[in-house]
């Protein structure tokens, strides 16, 4: 017998696979493939304060071993959430859920979070500094260790639960604005958000995304994803939770050889809904394939 | 799921007929659509199901891009993963039905027809071709027993011109319609006109298809929607058109 839970900041997981925000809704189009109480947790869709449209179509672009979207941050906004989605939510999901949250402002992130650390079903809040697809807000707040830091003290100063910072990849040094979040006093960090990336139509000629830019995610990112960790996990005292790329369970032990405490699974559920539930049924004996009993015992194991 | 292909050729100028079977229970109604894995592409490609029957389905679709290139070398005998049921589809009621379609949109309104039919409907089908080498499903409109007019756009083949103004000097009450975007308009202007309703099936690039990604979000007049899982069919009045 292998034991494939973990301890996310204080949180028992019975195993480290989460479906990472943006890719999984809600939960409620996932429940009509799997019972999806057989997931460590999941982080649910980007949330903001007010309800948002998001971006123009195209958002969405494939390329070799990935795709892009620009979606936007489309969601009902943080209200309807807590009425509507929360109470369906807790009909078919038992576990405590990840919020993740995202703002235009510092006030707008700390409104939010405030909001959701209200809600018994939310265990930890993943804070999106890193969303490359809005103007004004989401990235900005995650490219310099000033902004990220003045969210991580915001959002603290109104929560008790954990707060996760979601770092983007898109920056000269991820290490040094993760450690500006843990001394602001994050619980925890989660990345890589996708990479800034574009397609171009050769029939129009013209960028495919409608927005121009979206963001690069799928199993081509997981390389670059897997050096952050282990940069950003070695660095840091406190969990990281690893993204970026990963579709199987060998993915999600080479995220914690790096150093990743949990382990988010994003675009692999939009071409395979079954995928989390795959990974988590494969997880045992790909452990014991490789000699691992207590996966927790091998986070960070490639830093000696 | 695992289908396995029995059929794939290639019936008019760029256009190819897959024919799968395996577990078709999570189709229920024409208009829905599947999601095909194909070999060597990273999302899969959403397509409308022409046909379907208890252990088989029929997909029609064109070859426009470098996916369904690869997409026409699949072979009979291969499996194919693919997501079934994906989508709303249409709904019928009772009317006097006008079914239009253009180009790859035609495939879904051959479901719907036989479904009109056989619930004692009489459907006039008008389909949209730009060239004679294109035409295809005329024939197997005809055959359930539909009033059919082919149009090209060179005139070529059938009434010469636009599938929508073929339209405007039949009977109907209710319009079902697939195409592209420039034909969904007219065909809207025409309900205008004569102050009917109707259905129209709309095309989005999508990732998942099942309404988790929110790839394919339009504006409605029923708010923000999801074409792939609150569509890909929408009536008449939720279109801000």
């Amino acid at each position: 017998m292998v034991n494939t839970g973990v301890v996310l900041a204080g949180i028992q997981l019975d195993n480290p696979v989460i479906p990472a925000s943006g890719t999984f809704g809600y939960g409620k189009e996932f429940k009509e493939y799997y019972d999806i109480n057989v997931l460590g947790t999941f982080s649910f869709k980007g949330t903001t304060l007010a309800p948002r449209f998001g971006n123009p179509t195209p958002r969405v672009a494939e390329c070799t071993a990935g795709m892009l979207n620009a979606v936007g941050l489309q969601n009902p906004g943080v209200e309807h959430v807590i009425s509507h989605e929360l109470p369906l939510l807790k009909t078919f999901f038992h576990k405590p859920v990840m919020s993740n949250v995202s703002g235009f402002s510092l006030d707008e992130y700390k409104e939010t979070a405030a909001m959701l650390d209200t809600q018994e079903q939310i265990g930890w809040h993943e804070i999106n500094v890193s969303c490359p697809n809005v103007h004004g807000g989401g990235m900005a707040f995650g490219t310099s260790c000033e902004n990220a830091a003045a969210v991580v003290k915001a959002v603290k100063a109104v929560c008790k639960k954990p707060v996760f910072i979601k770092l983007s990849p898109n920056v000269t040094d991820i290490v040094s604005i993760a450690k500006a979040c843990e001394d602001a006093g994050a619980d925890g960090l989660s990345l890589i958000n996708t990479l800034l990336g574009m397609r171009i139509s050769l029939k129009t000629k013209k960028p495919i995304l409608a927005n121009l830019m979206g963001g690069l995610s799928g199993p081509a990112v997981f390389p670059v994803a897997l050096r952050m960790v282990y940069q950003v996990s070695k660095a840091v005292r406190i969990p990281v939770i690893g993204m970026g790329g990963v579709q199987s369970a060998e993915d999600v032990l080479e995220m914690m050889l790096a150093g990743a405490t949990a382990v988010q699974v994003g675009a692999a559920n939009l071409v395979n809904p079954y995928t989390c539930k795959e990974i988590i049924e494969a997880l045992p004996q790909t452990m014991e394939t490789y000699g691992i009993t207590d996966l927790q015992s091998i986070i960070g194991g490639a830093w000696k | 799921m695992a289908y396995t292909i029995t059929e794939n050729v290639m019936i008019a100028k760029s256009t190819w007929r897959m024919v799968l079977s395996g577990d078709t229970g999570k189709l229920s109604r024409p208009g829905q659509f599947v999601q095909l894995k194909v070999p060597g592409f990273y999302l899969r490609r959403p397509i409308s199901v022409c046909d379907f029957d208890n252990s088989s389905l029929t997909l029609i679709y064109k070859v426009i891009g470098q996916g369904t290139q690869a997409m026409a070398q699949m072979r009979a005998g291969e499996t194919a993963d693919l997501l079934p049921g994906l989508g709303n589809g249409y709904t019928v009621a009772p009317c006097q039905p006008l079914l239009i379609g253009g180009g790859c949109g035609i495939p879904p309104l051959y479901k719907l027809c036989k479904v009109l039919i056989a619930q004692g409907m009489k459907p006039q089908v008008v389909l949209g071709f730009n060239s004679k080498d294109e035409v295809f499903l005329e024939d197997e409109f005809r055959a359930i027993g539909a009033a059919v007019t082919a149009t090209t756009v060179d005139g070529t083949y059938g009434k010469p011109g636009y599938a929508p103004q073929a339209a405007e000097s039949l009977a109907f009450d209710y319009v079902y319609t697939c195409g592209p975007d420039a034909m969904l308009k007219a065909v809207y202007r025409l309900c205008e006109t004569r102050g009917i309703g109707g259905q129209f099936s709309l095309e989005e690039r999508m990732a998942c298809g099942f309404g988790a990604c929110m790839g394919c979000t339009i504006q409605t007049n029923a708010g923000a929607k999801r074409v792939c899982a609150d569509g890909p069919v929408f009536t008449k009045e939720e279109l801000p058109w």
